[in-house]
């Protein structure tokens, strides 16, 4: 199974609150109630749509003999060898994916913006196109490679971690939308100008005054790519290598209630990541607050 | 006063500096001396290349041609960051991420100053521009005016070379401009570095520069004391561009041209002999009430410390006089006047 990253934003909750008291004529008081009424069934619609499959994976996962509850299944996830390897397995290929693309984004994206702006299109679609292939285009242009790999480059060419290649390619449509965020919420050029005015060369400009102020969008960035590995399913089985995912879909046909104890679990450790990383992150803080304070006497 | 004139500025020498924007040719062989201590101010409309100059002297712009010299040493293909100038930029530039005090100590911090030592220079910093006490406070926290100061303190905390402004004020409102404006000169003259500052505010460039170098099409077209640019332009460029000038008609002989009368000697440059455009200054020219007069008064504005009066000549053409703020009540839309200029020194260009 695959599971969507924005499932928990898309269930954030309504600017307005429902229960607001109207004050005013008969009729617009209708209409607004009309209107929370409105408000409240399209939240239970989604909501709902978003949370029932959860729920029915929680309900199916937990139950137990002649009727009760266990959590037999979520325990016996570490009886199966091919499990752990296949979760260890999934989360080196996120560690590396991440890695990987910031290495290769990050800087190239930073220079475009302060060095070459007109390059800044091509980079764009560039970082697009992975989303205009298919898996199945990518996995045929690119399983004889990974032929040559694992015939040549003997166990790393062979390990699934070398997954991280191709996932970085896959990941670069979102992770681009986010960094691209980023830098478009400070003057990087003027930032890496004043850096290297002070003395500091490309290297610290960038790791020291460009890097802080972009990385909301760098944590994004991060997050979506670990959530787009830790569902990637498609060119995993075609390639044979034995990932979380791959993992569960072939557990699936033997131990249903383990295979969905695991997905459950997957997609919690994902929503707690993001939790985590957006409650650390700085946030986007206002800074378009210039002028708001009047310049003191001196 | 904290910082004290410690170290003497050095000289900047631009030498034949060619730069090329794809066919924009924004610097076009641009020469300037620039004397120890000294702030040149370079002035020009937007596109004049004053702006690609600074950004060569900071090591920010590369060149396609030409030499800069500074304390007498090439630094032509010396990187930015090895440049030791602080650079003041038009757009807020102080690093988000950074408290105030981090901020101005950051040039400190890369050339290894401990961290105790770094918060008193840095502090000192702060003192000098009045912003001790926002030292903990981030740059969105403060407005425009407070983080252009942090922005000067932390360009001057490093001890540059050379201080680069490079229109530092435009995005402040036009009272805290004029305060931070007068600031910049004190500080300046204070610490005595050696001072680029660009801007295309004439007012500013003439009040803050010992002199002030007018560009235009990537080329100087004069640099002189403010008082001398002003008084006696050498291009036509420079006479129109600064201050308001009336075009009027004239006819040059002799070096000198008649306008509106009166025979008025002309600046070294100007055209002639024949018939001439004369740029007369709204303070050269004089308006008496005198009834039968062909002249008529179309306009009167009162900016406090004086008056400006539009007129409208027997021939057609307007003309603007600058009178004092007491007269300005003698006249009033209507007003028959008699119109004539002061015997000081004109440009004319041709036409």
């Amino acid at each position: 199974m695959t599971f969507s990253p924005s499932a928990p934003l898309g269930a954030a909750p309504p600017d307005t609150p429902l229960a607001v008291p109207f004050k005013g004529s008969g009729r617009r008081r209708r209409r607004s109630r009309f209107h929370s009424v409105s408000r409240v069934a399209i939240l239970v619609v989604v909501l709902g749509y978003l949370v029932l499959p959860l729920v029915a994976m929680l309900e199916f996962s937990t139950r137990g003999d002649y009727g009760s509850r266990s959590l037999d299944s979520f325990a016996a996830i570490f009886s199966y060898p091919d499990l752990i390897d296949g979760i260890t397995t999934s989360l080196g290929i996120a560690v590396l994916t991440v890695f990987g693309m910031l290495i290769l984004l990050v800087p190239t994206m930073i220079w475009t913006v302060v060095r070459v702006p007109r390059m800044r299109r091509v980079v764009e679609f560039l970082c697009l196109l992975p989303l205009a292939i298919p898996a199945i285009v990518i996995v045929v242009g690119i399983a004889p490679i990974y032929q040559f790999m694992g015939q040549h480059l003997g166990t790393i060419g062979g390990s699934p971690l070398t997954l991280a290649l191709i996932n970085i390619i896959l990941v670069l449509p979102f992770a681009y939308r986010a960094i691209d965020a980023g830098l478009r919420g400070v003057d990087v050029a003027t930032l890496a100008d004043a850096a290297r005015s002070l003395g500091a060369g490309w290297p610290r400009a960038i790791l020291q005054v460009i890097f802080p102020n972009i990385r909301s969008g760098v944590l994004a960035a991060s997050v979506l790519a670990v959530a787009l590995v830790l569902g990637e399913y498609t060119i995993s089985s075609l390639l044979s290598f034995n990932t979380l995912q791959v993992v569960i879909y072939g557990l699936g046909k033997r131990d249903a209630y383990v295979s969905v104890a695991v997905s459950l679990a997957a997609l919690v450790f994902a929503f707690v990541l993001l939790i985590i990383i957006t409650r650390f992150a700085p946030g986007a803080r206002s800074r378009a607050q210039s002028g708001a304070e009047e310049e003191p006497a001196t | 006063m904290t910082a004290t004139n410690q170290h003497a500025g050095v000289g900047v020498q631009f030498h034949d500096l060619h730069r090329w924007y794809g066919r924009v040719h924004a610097l076009d062989g641009l020469s300037i001396d620039i004397a120890p201590g000294e702030l040149v101010a370079l002035l020009g409309p937007s596109g004049c290349g004053k702006t690609t100059a600074l950004r060569a002297l900071g090591g920010l712009d590369e060149l396609d041609g030409g030499t800069i010299l500074v304390d007498g040493k090439d630094i032509t293909n010396v990187p930015a960051s090895r440049r030791g100038m602080g650079i003041v930029f038009q757009a807020y530039s102080l690093f988000p991420n950074m408290t105030t005090i981090d901020n101005v100590g950051y040039g400190l911090r890369l050339r290894g100053v401990g961290k105790d030592e770094r918060r008193k220079r840095a502090g000192a910093m702060l003192e000098l521009v009045g912003l001790s006490k926002q030292a903990d406070r981030y740059p969105f926290q403060m407005s425009g005016g407070q983080q252009q100061r942090v922005a000067l303190a932390r360009a001057l905390a490093i001890e540059p070379t050379v201080l680069l402004l490079d229109e530092p004020l435009s995005a402040l409102d036009a009272k805290v401009r004029r305060q931070l404006r007068e600031e910049i000169r004190r500080i300046q003259i204070a610490v005595g570095t050696t001072t680029l500052f660009v801007t295309h505010d004439q007012e500013e460039a003439l009040a803050l520069g010992d002199r002030v170098g007018v560009m235009s099409a990537g080329r100087l077209e004069q640099i002189a004391p403010p008082a001398e640019l002003y008084d006696r332009p050498a291009t036509a460029f420079v006479a129109e561009f600064v201050g308001l000038t009336n075009r009027l008609k004239g006819v040059a002989a002799d070096g000198t041209v008649e306008v509106l009368g009166v025979r008025v000697p002309l600046l070294e440059g100007s055209a002639g002999p024949g018939p001439v455009t004369a740029l007369v200054r709204p303070e050269s020219v004089k308006l008496a009430p005198e009834d039968g007069a062909a002249a008529r008064v179309l306009a009167v504005s009162f900016l406090g410390s004086l008056g400006r009066v539009q007129v409208r000549l027997p021939d057609g053409d307007l003309v603007v006089a600058q009178v004092e703020a007491a007269d300005v009540s003698g006249f009033t839309a209507g007003t028959a006047v008699r119109v004539s200029v002061v015997p000081a020194p004109i440009f004319a260009v041709a036409g």
